[in-house]
């Protein structure tokens, strides 16, 4: 019976951890790449739901099948945010870049609140519905399909960095901005990449959980700071680091929350962070 | 402020000055309504000192303006409403409180004078002072907030002028023994309480134990207090509570949360959410395949409309705490009727809120023509003295009737069911409109 319901709370703790490094993954690359802290991160999820709720509620497109469009929409919305607002302030001082992206943030929670109203809203049936039951172990198949998604575009994600020029270029761009430039490589194209995958990930994200989460203007604000523990602790700017940094917060929270109890569950997560923080300052895989 | 109490009250003009024309011809009527029957009685009046004997201003303050300002515009309707039924400018259903005027005061009309509090307690009390001291008015009503009614009522009491509130549930209102204030709604601990009678009178019903409960709440202000509340109920009532969860209302996953109350399994589980934790919770009882006997919400997330919309199937069978339901107008004839008058008027249906407010403003004017005057302590003896049966009201109350503090002793809360898509009444039994689905079907079963 114990044993059960242990199993039960890890897989659970597992599928969300998969979407908190999917949503951190964007983060962490952003940062990676250009030393940015982007603070509108959560909203750029919050958009990709809404994507979905409007494919699903003007052509009736199951967020699912939608995914690719929303990727495409967020990719387009990251490079615009940083052809208009980054661009301007790459060399400015750090305040004024964490303010530029604050800003970003209370701008896009403002004009969903605008234009889609304060309403929670949900995606009242999808492709992807109902549960699944592994003998005494049950999921609901949305969750299942979005931890699954999570993984698939991480690792869509790696591969790209990893095993492709483009992406090569970028992690070129992320270890030495001006050596990468010395070598050729446009810093400027590599900027614009780095917000557009970054934002594609978050809206992805966004599309994947938009199944079974309610979607509302606030939203990103429920995911943000769970994003950022997950950069730190899988170390700034590493994209392996923050998938593994996600399934640890989101089995931390889970298992976290249930043996010591659910009020406690943030501040569990958060005194792991400082742990980690004391012991590995620059994270788990974090470059020195 | 004032502006905005000049946009909403434009008819608030010196007498004779540049009132309409309708409405002179209106006071010319009244008048001569007057005249004839102080010439045929004989009795004079003197009761009132800046205005007429004709017209009995009511200060009525809500917040016209502000986050709460849609809220506001539909209770000002059903206050209007209500005037109107007072002064017969509409025909009322019979058996109504207010259908039958104010023959005591020889056919007087009420005046209600806005005032909009814009759901801050300071401009609550200014605008109490504004109606008081310029506006004359003889007693006060509003102001749906608890925290406004609070510092609104305490201007009232300096004043010595009567408030009577209508919609504010903060139990700690008529703990203050004031002299002056009245409220005709049941408050919070009422509510609490009824989930504990409620599962007494379900253990009757059904022979069932319905003793272990799980406390399920958010855990700000208002779900720390209710927990509280339910700890002490529950312990005096003899349930146990099987798990006690405070949860962070803005959470990305409840996972950890179900699986404990599903561990505990509890045959109750008691919820306070807002909309967001509401639906999210909903989900994860699905995921989780999770379903207790009975869930019972207190009010607020589940009881948005938006919870229905965006649960569709999956919303039915929850129970949850309500003031008041339409589907009572199956019930109580006098419902039906007044929420058509309502929506001929105001486009819309009543709700808790509105249906309260409509309510204030009845036993007010009922007090003001068993009172005869318009003397402060006259309404106040009326108002201590008010004596109104079930069947006069559009409230699945007892009736109205106040206690030493001001309370209302008669009222009472609703539970209502999730059934078709439509939140039905079925406690208290005697004023349920469709028995209890007992138990919650399992999500498999559905």
């Amino acid at each position: 019976m114990t044993a059960d319901i242990l199993i039960q709370v890890l897989v659970s703790g597992l599928l969300i951890g998969l979407i908190y490094a999917l949503v951190a993954v964007g983060l962490t690359l952003i940062f990676g790449v250009m030393d940015i802290v982007n603070f509108a991160h959560g909203e750029f999820l919050m958009l990709g739901m809404y994507a979905s709720f409007w494919a699903f509620a003007l052509f009736a497109i199951d967020p699912i099948v939608a995914l690719p469009l929303t990727a495409l929409l967020l990719f387009a919305v990251g490079v615009i945010v940083y052809q208009t607002v980054i661009r301007r302030i790459l060399k400015a001082p750090m305040l004024s870049q964490i303010f530029a992206t604050f800003g970003l943030m209370i701008l896009l929670r403002g004009l969903a609140q605008f234009f889609w109203k304060p309403d929670h809203r949900l995606i009242p049936h999808s492709l992807v519905s109902g549960n699944i039951a592994l003998g005494p172990v049950q999921f609901g198949l949305p969750q299942f399909v979005a931890a699954l998604g999570a993984v698939g575009v991480t690792g869509a994600l790696w591969i790209f960095l990893h095993r492709t020029r483009l992406g090569t270029a970028l992690e070129a761009t992320a270890i030495d901005r001006e050596a990468a430039t010395l070598m050729g490589i446009d810093g400027q194209k590599m900027f614009a990449l780095a917000w557009g995958i970054g934002a594609a990930c978050a809206g992805l994200a966004g599309g994947l959980i938009a199944t079974f989460f309610p979607i509302f203007p606030e939203v990103g604000s429920n995911f943000i700071l769970i994003a950022f523990v997950v950069v730190v602790l899988g170390g700034f700017g590493s994209v392996t680091g923050a998938f593994l940094a996600g399934i640890i917060v989101g089995l931390i929270e889970v298992l976290g929350g249930f043996l010591i109890g659910p009020e406690y569950k943030t501040a569990i997560v958060l005194s792991l962070l400082l742990v980690v923080l004391l012991v590995r300052p620059r994270g788990l895989l974090g470059k020195a | 402020m004032r502006f905005a109490a000049a946009i909403t009250e434009p008819t608030r003009t010196p007498k004779g000055n540049a009132s309409t024309r309708r409405q002179t011809i209106k006071r010319m009527l009244a008048a001569a309504a007057l005249l004839t029957t102080t010439a045929l009685t004989g009795i004079g009046f003197g009761a009132a000192p800046a205005h007429a004997e004709d017209e009995i201003r009511i200060g009525v303050i809500y917040p016209l303006t502000g986050a709460a300002a849609s809220t506001g515009v539909e209770l000002k309707a059903a206050a209007e409403l209500a005037a109107a039924i007072v002064n017969k400018e509409i025909p009322a259903p019979p058996g109504l409180v207010a259908g039958i005027g104010l023959p005591n005061l020889k056919g007087a009309k009420i005046k209600l004078i806005f005032g909009d509090h814009q759901g801050n307690p300071q401009v609550g009390a200014t605008e109490a002072e504004r109606l008081i001291t310029s506006e004359k008015v003889v007693a006060l009503t509003g102001a749906y907030f608890s925290n406004v009614t609070a510092t609104a009522s305490q201007v009232a009491e300096r004043y010595g002028v009567p408030f009577l509130n209508g919609e504010s549930s903060s139990a700690s209102l008529t703990q203050r023994k004031f002299k002056w204030f009245f409220r005709t709604t049941p408050h919070d601990d009422l509510f609490v309480g009824n989930f504990f009678t409620f599962l007494g009178d379900m253990e009757k019903k059904t022979g069932d134990k319905l003793r272990s409960i799980a406390l399920f709440n958010e855990n700000t202000l208002w779900g720390n207090e209710t927990t509280k509340l339910q700890v002490k109920l529950a312990e005096e009532q003899k349930f146990t509570i099987a798990e006690k969860i405070l949860y962070p209302a803005k959470t990305t996953q409840m996972t950890s949360e179900v699986q404990r109350i599903k561990a505990a399994a509890p045959a109750v589980i008691m919820q306070s959410s807002y909309l967001g934790d509401a639906i999210l919770s909903m989900k994860t009882y699905k995921e989780l395949g999770f379903s207790p006997k009975m869930l019972l919400a207190n009010d607020a997330g589940f009881n948005d409309s938006e919870f229905l919309k965006t649960m569709g199937k999956d919303g039915e069978f929850v129970i949850s705490r309500e003031v008041w339901a339409l589907d009572q107008a199956e019930r109580n004839p006098l419902i039906k009727q007044v929420n058509d008058l309502m929506r001929q008027r105001a486009g819309v249906n009543f709700n808790g809120n509105s249906a309260r407010a409509f309510t204030g403003i009845a036993v007010l004017a009922d007090a003001l023509d068993r009172a005869g005057s318009t003397k402060p302590d006259a309404i106040r003896e009326a108002l201590q003295k008010t004596d109104i049966p079930a069947s006069g009201l559009i409230m699945p109350w007892k009736g109205v009737k106040f206690d030493a503090n001001g309370q209302n002793e008669l009222g009472q809360g609703i539970i209502v069911q999730v059934q078709g898509g439509q939140y039905v009444t079925v406690w208290p039994f005697d004023v349920a409109t469709k028995p209890v689905v007992y138990p919650m079907p399992a999500w498999d079963g559905r």
